[in-house]
């Protein structure tokens, strides 16, 4: 019955394809387009505080909090208050994403060897440029780590974001009764395809950064 | 509506003359609450705890061993790593489905998944802190006539403690959240009122914020418990 089941959904694998890749792309669009924003907010803040070795509280704040709110919670508050649409999923996911990457930004930069930056200081580096040149690109490895919990999470919300009208692969797991369990067990594979590629990218991503900031001992 | 009509005089009923708080879906509507405390929330909030404690217990248990084979043999740290990292990275909601031809729509279905889930951080976690422990301490242990295991016990586990419960209090709290998504597949926990809340043509409000809100103070009690205990057993670090 496994067997049966296991062929039943790669047929439904075949004979979707196009249906399963625009879902694909409507998920992954909605979850890439919350993810840029968590990061153009969660980054700059995070940096800022971690330069000024200040905020310790707010960064550990954050990251619990996000970890102790549930993501079917934050979908169904927004959609309450703003109704279904690309916005309410948007910045539930936008919520969801920004904790990962403040915090680590923030210890990123905080960690950074505090001598390095007063030598940085002491060669005439403005602050802004100390935070770009020296704390930034030391911190870099541990930022794009705290990137790709962030990716995980978004992705993983997007696809809960479908069951309730946000499009992508949660409309097809949650449409049970049309599709099938072959269907559902295809857009649960295509989804978790999905969120692998992310995260394997951004460790390539990381692993590289890691390499490059080594010391060459 | 389940057996409120049963013997035993006037039950407030839980429909009929809904209060216009109700009636305007209110975000807090303290009537509803009062008069399904008992029928929704409760045991909800109940069987919250339960796949909670179970996962975690559980999930440490595996996560143990498999860091125990990773501390000992470095050969296979990487490859276990990956394998948690792995199985962290599935979208919840694809994990559940993934589940369903082996274990059907089941509780045991629910419980793996977050089981799932909460390796990556016990692995992680409890590698690094045995790790983490200083090459003199070490040094002076073997010094001290230690056997190799007498040393695991004594020295390297007891001084991986606060690693250790900084993952518990990680999982516990990351269990806790994901669980709500299960009630997607079975009607269990206290995702069970939230997913019924959505259902609801306007969302049904207060029902929607009374779960939701007892599924996060569970979450930061259980973390503030965990801290007091992390505390309580670490007293070294209080020195400082």
């Amino acid at each position: 019955m496994l067997a049966s089941l296991f062929v039943d959904t790669l047929r439904f694998i075949g004979d979707n394809a196009d249906l399963l890749f625009q879902k694909t792309v409507e998920t992954a669009e909605l979850a890439f387009t919350a993810l840029g924003i968590s990061i153009l907010i969660a980054l700059p803040l995070g940096l800022w505080l971690g330069h000024r070795h200040r905020g310790l509280f707010v960064a550990l704040g954050v990251s619990s909090l996000g970890r102790a709110l549930p993501s079917v919670a934050i979908i169904g508050f927004m959609i309450a208050i703003l109704g279904v649409g690309f916005w309410s999923n948007t910045i539930a996911l936008v919520v969801l994403g920004i904790p990962p990457t403040l915090t680590n930004t923030y210890f990123a930069v905080e960690g950074v060897d505090r001598d390095v930056v007063e030598a940085a200081r002491g060669m005439g580096l403005t602050e802004f440029q100390i935070l770009g040149r020296v704390e930034l690109p030391l911190g870099l490895p541990f930022v794009l780590a705290g990137i790709r919990v962030s990716a995980v999470f978004v992705i993983a919300t997007a696809t809960i974001a479908g069951l309730f009208g946000g499009g992508g692969l949660g409309d097809i797991m949650a449409d049970f009764s049309f599709y099938g369990l072959p269907g559902t067990l295809a857009a649960a594979l295509c989804v978790s395809t999905l969120a692998l590629l992310g995260a394997g990218a951004l460790t390539l991503a990381r692993n590289s950064a890691a390499h490059r900031m080594a010391p060459s001992e | 509506m389940t057996g409120s009509q049963a013997a035993g005089g006037p039950v407030i009923p839980s429909f009929g003359r809904p209060s216009q708080c109700l009636k305007d879906n209110g975000w807090f509507c303290t009537d509803w609450i009062r008069s399904h405390w008992g029928d929704i929330l409760q045991p909800a909030l109940i069987q919250h705890i339960e796949l909670t404690v179970i996962a975690v217990s559980i999930g440490f248990g595996i996560a143990f061993l498999l860091a125990l084979v990773g501390f000992r043999f470095r050969l296979f740290d990487a490859p276990l790593g990956a394998f948690t990292d792995f199985l962290y990275t599935i979208p919840s909601l694809a994990f559940f489905l993934l589940l369903v031809p082996l274990t059907g729509v089941t509780v045991t279905t629910i419980e793996i998944a977050l089981i799932s889930y909460t390796l990556f951080v016990f692995y992680r976690n409890i590698v690094e802190g045995l790790r983490g422990v200083p090459a003199d301490v070490l040094e002076s242990a073997r010094g001290m006539g230690l056997t190799r295991r007498q040393t695991f016990w004594r020295v390297e586990l007891p001084l991986a403690v606060p690693a250790i419960l900084a993952g518990v209090r990680v999982a516990t709290v990351s269990t806790i959240s994901i669980a709500t998504v299960g009630a997607f597949l079975l009607y269990y926990g206290l995702g069970g009122p939230i997913f019924d809340a959505l259902s609801m043509p306007d969302i049904f409000h207060t029902e929607l914020l009374a779960a939701s809100g007892l599924a996060v103070l569970l979450a930061l009690t259980a973390d503030t418990l965990l801290a007091l205990l992390q505390r309580a057993l670490t007293p070294w670090n209080r020195l400082g």
